[in-house]
């Protein structure tokens, strides 16, 4: 039996952020794989849960007449994976989903746990930052909404309020139109393992012109992180090997790994900087480009 | 903390109370007596206590007992019908693919899944593993547990 002390179930929003409201030391649960988890290890933090696991509203994935994509943060990472209109135009977010846990935990984790537990491994993260994926927040004192890349605090540190829940996640239609990406998970096995390096890459290309790069990072830094510095280095440069090498190069400057049980630093600086080359390559040949 | 929860084991209706504490796999063993559903890991990774819910396999050891109110569940206790053997179960036993045997109704589980959505598709051994990944088997016993797999789809497509 798991320890927790009190348990509300919220059948709306509203209601959970009325919930969350009347008790200061409440914690969501959604698809629970996170919570429970630590809540089996003894973790006190999740003594009083407020369940969002059922509210239908969040666990839908469309399209508006913008053509934005808009995902329900309640959605399991198997029905975003297998989503039509995520695998026929955002078909990276699909590609990074599935190489999270098994099938039974993708069947009940859901992306907006993902996000919200604000871990810099979290691999649903760098996708959609290098599309540069909006969230909207809801809490007593109203709507709102910011760049997913601000949503990320710090290690397990998101930009919620305690009265706040995330409610969309959204990918407008001029960040994916004419975009194509790669993803690439490094890890020790290929399933059921956290990422020692997560690479995602989006890009535009215009005949032999490198029109736009994306390029974010999972565990290369307390926080998934967007390579800034990197993309305006290389944008609108034509495309030959050398600037894949200048990309590997740049690149270094724009992490901050650490050393960890899992993997040295130093481990990570040159898994980052030979992601850099393949994953861009990869986004690259996927919309149509060539390398000189 | 107890709540009252309707569901349906094995195609038949059960209303029973539960603890909102308890996890779908305690109720299952400790209330309901399927005691197919495994403890392993008791943390979501070994796949041991996979049950079906509405069709998809989870891990039964981290999910609430309070959220299989008004779903279906299904256990390997339900799969046999009339003392014959589902198609994965004969599979099974066919390929010697149970060696110690506590991961493997969790496994026959994930498989009967894996089968039924792959039904009449051309599926090759990597895509089984991959979608086997969420069972462990710790005699290792895998070749002839994704064989079995195989063969249950390949009868399939003749």
């Amino acid at each position: 039996m798991f320890n927790f002390k009190s348990y509300v179930k919220a059948g709306s929003v509203q209601e959970a952020i009325q919930f969350l409201e009347q008790n200061p030391e409440a914690h969501l649960i959604a698809g629970g794989t996170d919570v429970l988890v630590k809540l089996h290890k003894g973790k006190g933090q999740f003594s009083h849960l407020v369940d969002i696991h059922d509210i239908a509203a969040l666990n839908v994935i469309t399209q508006n007449d913008e053509g934005d994509l808009v995902i329900g943060p309640l959605s399991c990472f198997t029905s975003v994976a297998e989503s039509a209109l995520i695998r026929k135009y955002i078909p990276i977010l699909a590609e990074a989903i599935l190489t999270i846990g098994g099938p039974q935990v993708r069947n009940m984790a859901t992306i907006g746990g993902n996000l919200c537990n604000g871990v810099p491994s979290a691999d649903s993260a760098t996708p959609l930052m290098a599309l540069n994926a909006v969230v909207t927040i809801e809490g007593s004192r109203g709507l709102r909404q910011m760049p997913l890349e601000d949503f990320f605090l710090g290690p397990s540190r998101v930009a919620l309020e305690h009265h706040e829940i995330m409610t969309a996640i959204t990918v407008t239609h001029d960040n994916y139109t004419g975009y194509y990406g790669h993803f690439y998970k490094y890890a020790m096995r290929n399933a059921m393992d956290i990422a020692t390096i997560g690479c995602s890459a989006v890009c535009k290309v215009e005949g032999d012109i490198l029109a736009d790069l994306r390029l974010a990072y999972g565990v290369a830094a307390p926080v998934p992180i967007r390579c800034k510095n990197t993309e305006d280095r290389v944008r609108g440069r034509r495309i030959v090997s050398a600037l894949l090498d200048d990309i590997c190069e740049a690149v270094i400057n724009d992490v901050r790994p650490r050393t960890s049980w899992r993997a040295a630093r130093d481990f990570r600086l040159q898994i980052i900087a030979t992601l850099a080359h393949r994953v861009v390559k990869q986004a690259i040949i996927n919309a149509g480009g060539t390398i000189q | 903390m107890n709540r009252t929860i309707t569901f349906t084991v094995n195609g038949k209706k059960k209303e029973i109370t539960i603890d909102v504490r308890q996890s779908l796999l305690e109720v299952l063993r400790e209330k309901l007596g399927m005691i197919s559903v495994k403890q392993g890991c008791a943390v979501g990774e070994c796949g041991a206590c996979t049950v079906l819910i509405d069709g998809l396999p989870i891990d039964a050891c981290i999910y609430l007992a309070v959220w299989a109110d008004g779903r279906s569940i299904r256990t390997v206790e339900g799969e046999s019908r009339n003392g014959k053997l589902s198609k994965v179960q004969q599979a099974f036993v066919d390929e010697g693919a149970v060696q110690c045997g506590i991961c493997t109704p969790g496994f026959v589980m994930a498989a009967t899944a894996f089968v039924e959505k792959h039904r009449n598709q051309k599926v090759s051994r990597e895509e089984i593993r991959r979608g086997l990944a969420g069972n462990l088997c710790r005699c290792t016993g895998y070749g002839a547990i994704v064989t079995s797999v195989q063969k249950c789809l390949d009868d399939d497509l003749d």
